[in-house]
């Protein structure tokens, strides 16, 4: 067809070859790019510990028993397939809400709030910085705490902000820095926007006591900053999905009127089914329905109106007596399961006669674990025991078993003694 | 004091607002004519018949579970989805210069395909560079380019309302005259909201111009299979143009040739000059996703990869298709015969003449609004009515309808 085209329009001899040209390879995307290093390495002893999805004790992916139950029920239903409204199907909404601020929450009962469906923790994430991108008339500062999920810092900045850090993790005793925290917090603009993780701090594992998080509330109040929560692991810290979503209520009942994102990727297992909530807490009712016009607004021209499945799923468990006790004691399990292996990893390394300090992996909650391995040692670990894990040294508590587990701590003990 | 206290109520989207008003309307024989969504001959909703076999067969297979896709989707999906468009056979295929992004539903991939321009079309800001969408155009069009960060959306010739027809002269008027290198969005069948499709010759024509003026290929194609009942008839033009060899990004919704509108399946499909620029521009593609939705929804897409995937559900499909599109093909004869036996002033051969889902029906305003509060019937402001909101039983009262509304109302 090059012939074609030069003997159809032979003005366009010397045309331009392409569009792209000078277009550059992406950089790979550091958390997912492990799992594809992993998938190319042969050794059969491979672990696979960065991207954060929940693994059973034999490593296999695990589609909880009440998400199966949940898909029954709804297939028995027969449903269409008609559009959901742009702000997701009103009883997700709902139910989303409720979970993250308990039932009886006034904030609820008021109506001043919003909740919108949204593509999960990311697509949350993404409309609420379009959203203060929009109309927050403070800074253009988005407060992340130091590290902070990689995914953050494009995320607003693609939406027109502008990223500060407060201090957050202490690498000398790998747990948190409250003192400097709040130290930080405390000379923050005014008006500026802090993202807290509500639980389960992605990548480390760290999280404030609620001694701590109240003494946060305080200064944020007086520092008068807008709240953005990020809780993308209630109920999969603890086990127990009040205690994970103490923060997020604190806060509130405190007078805060925060923003949160929320996920269910990992709490009901639903990764790809892209489910999740984005909620502002208003002044009032009228507040809320305004704020709810412009989120409809933002999220017409990005993909018009949400999927539906995950959300269908999520609503069935949560809104269903029975389904819910399932689902309560599922995500129990995992919790139960990331806190063995915590343990299990801690002996083990002992055991191998690693004379360092471990107690952090114990004390760290949720999904991950900020080992505290340098980037020189976490290179290792990959080289020569196909350890797959995040260059900061992050893991994936689920990518461990008990079947694992001492091969880790013989990886680890032999990188670092 | 609230930091939200000052932002005002937006308007709500006109076509939801639409159905809305309709749903809250108690009169008896009410008609909904808006929203762009398939309906039995009884009025209701319809899961094709291969979807609710393919839906068994997923939700019945244990080794499925629901782990994230990859950043660009389900692979089975991609290829199958972008050999849809552009053929099994087609030799950019062969020449491994097509590449596909798994998106949410057409919004998603045309959003996905301007950001992306914006960042790397024409240097590496392109936010003064002119996106040319058709007067008129699908209303959600002009949003989703200009919140890609596109300064200058503006629309090119294509409506003759007075003729009821494509302005071909105006059109190419358009692309002679607009700055070289600008984008334009290009309905590959069944033109929404006008139904009204350039013909083979007048696409060569256009295929002609833009190659000649270096404008960049941007196709909606929200209704293969839809329009006409045949895929290969209603990706004519998609297929025309990448034999031009032309560059050019195709936005492809499974919404309506699949009746999977909640499901959000899309693919923004990319045919490059070859694979190195392809590799490229997909990695670029992954960093623009991961900001956005990190990976697309599961479910749909696999709904769709299983059918195309498996001859006997593909032809299942295509039948299911054509089930669809010749209902409202028989909708269109209807409605035009009916208003020739009623006298109604005019000519109507524009309804069968138009293809797709819409019509234009050339009602002004004024009438439109009597349609709307008089009648209970519900179609939007432009005149614009979804052919797939007649039925058997209600189409003698829209024709009475239109016929008062044309005869009564200036």
């Amino acid at each position: 067809h090059e012939d074609l085209r030069s003997s159809m329009f032979p003005d366009l001899v010397g045309m331009h070859y392409s569009w792209w040209g000078g277009v550059q390879m992406g950089p790979p995307d550091p958390i997912l790019g492990v799992t594809e290093a992993f998938k190319r390495d042969t050794n059969p002893k491979k672990m696979n510990l960065g991207v954060g999805a929940y693994r059973d004790d034999q490593g296999k992916p695990f589609v909880l028993s009440c998400v199966r139950k949940a898909e029954a029920l709804i297939a028995a239903k027969q449903l269409d397939k008609e559009y959901l409204p742009i702000g997701g199907l009103g009883e997700f909404t709902k139910a989303c809400a409720q979970l993250a601020l308990g039932a009886d929450n006034e904030v609820l009962k008021s109506g001043r709030s919003i909740t919108v469906q949204t593509i999960s923790g990311t697509g949350s994430l993404r409309i609420g910085a379009n959203f203060l991108s929009r109309f927050h008339g403070g800074p253009r500062d988005v407060y992340l705490p130091k590290p902070s999920w990689g995914n953050h810092t494009p995320i607003f900045r693609d939406a027109g902000m502008q990223l500060k850090a407060y201090r957050y993790y202490d690498p000398s005793t790998c747990g948190f820095d409250f003192k400097g925290a709040l130290d930080d917090i405390s000379k923050i603009p005014e008006q500026s926007v802090i993202l807290l993780h509500a639980c389960a701090h992605n990548p480390t594992g760290v999280d404030p006591k609620p001694e701590q998080w109240k003494e946060i509330a305080d200064l944020v109040k007086k520092r008068n900053l807008l709240v953005f929560f990020d809780m993308a692991y209630q109920g999969f810290a603890s086990g127990d999905i009040d205690r994970d979503a103490w923060s997020v209520r604190y806060f509130i009942e405190q007078g805060h009127n925060i923003v949160l994102s929320q996920s269910f990727a990992k709490n009901m297992g639903l990764y790809g089914e892209r489910v999740g909530g984005f909620t502002v807490v208003c002044n009032d009712a009228d507040e809320a329905k305004r704020v709810e016009s412009q989120l409809k607004i933002l999220i017409r021209p990005i993909y018009s109106n949400p999927p539906m499945n995950g959300a269908r799923i999520a609503t069935t468990i949560l809104n269903t007596p029975d389904l819910r006790s399932l689902w309560l004691e599922e995500v129990h399990g995992m919790a139960n399961r990331i806190i063995k292996m915590r343990e299990q990893l801690v002996a083990g390394l002992k055991k191998e006669g690693s004379t360092h300090n471990w107690q952090h992996v114990i004390d760290q909650i949720g999904m991950f674990c900020f080992t505290g391995l340098k980037p020189e040692q976490v290179e290792r670990l990959t080289k020569e025991f196909s350890v797959y894990m995040t260059k900061d040294g992050r893991i994936s508590m689920a990518g461990v078993s008990s079947g694992n587990v001492g091969y880790l701590a013989h990886g680890i003990h032999a990188v670092t003694k | 004091m609230s930091v939200f206290c000052e932002v005002p109520q937006a308007a709500p989207v006109a076509v939801f607002k639409l159905t809305q008003d309709f749903n809250n309307d108690p009169f008896l024989k009410k008609v909904n004519l808006g929203v762009g969504a398939y309906r039995t001959d009884e009025g209701q909703p319809w899961v094709l018949p291969v979807v609710k076999k393919v839906e068994k067969i997923i939700v019945h297979d244990d080794r499925l579970n629901h782990e994230y896709l990859p950043i660009l989707g389900l692979p089975e999906f991609r290829s199958a989805a972008s050999k849809i468009a552009l053929g099994d056979d087609s030799p950019a295929i062969l020449e491994n210069r097509v590449g596909a992004v798994q998106c949410l539903g057409g919004t998603g991939a045309l959003k996905m395909g301007a950001e992306f321009l914006r960042r790397f079309y024409n240097g590496n800001n392109n936010t003064k560079t002119p996106v040319y969408v058709s007067a008129p155009t699908w209303e959600n069009h002009n949003a989703v380019f200009a919140n890609a960060g596109f300064e200058d959306v503006r629309p090119y010739k294509y409506w003759d309302a007075e003729k009821r027809g494509l302005d071909l002269a105006g059109f190419l008027g358009d692309l002679e005259s607009c700055p070289e290198h600008s984008i334009f969005v290009l309905h590959a069948c069944a033109h929404n909201p006008t139904g009204t499709d350039p013909t083979q010759e007048q696409w060569e024509l256009i295929a002609e111009v833009m190659m000649r003026r270096k404008l960049f290929v941007f196709f909606d194609s929200a209704y293969q299979g839809f329009a006409s009942g045949s895929l290969e008839k209603d990706a004519w033009a998609v297929r025309y143009f990448v034999s031009m060899g032309f560059e050019m990004f195709c936005a492809q919704s499974f919404s309506k040739n699949f009746g999977l509108y909640n499901e959000r399946v899309g693919n923004l499909t990319v045919v490059a000059r070859d694979a190195d620029n392809l590799k490229r521009v997909l990695s670029q593609m992954e960093k623009i996703v991961r900001t956005t939705w990190s990976n697309p929804p599961a479910q749909g897409a696999r709904i769709v990869a299983t059918t195309l995937n498996s001859p006997e559900l593909f032809i299942e499909w295509k039948d299911n298709v054509k089930t669809m599109a010749d209902r409202v093909l028989l909708m269109r004869e209807q409605l035009k015969a009916k208003l020739q036996a009623l006298g109604t002033p005019g000519t109507w051969d524009h309804i069968t003449e138009q293809i797709g889902m819409f019509s234009f029906t050339g009602l002004n305003p004024k009438q439109v609004e009597y349609m709307v509060k008089e009648k209970h019937i519900y179609l939007m402001a432009s005149g614009r009515i979804n052919m797939c909101g007649l039925t058997t039983k209600n189409i003698d009262y829209v024709a009475e309808s239109i016929h008062e509304a044309v005869t009564t109302v200036q």
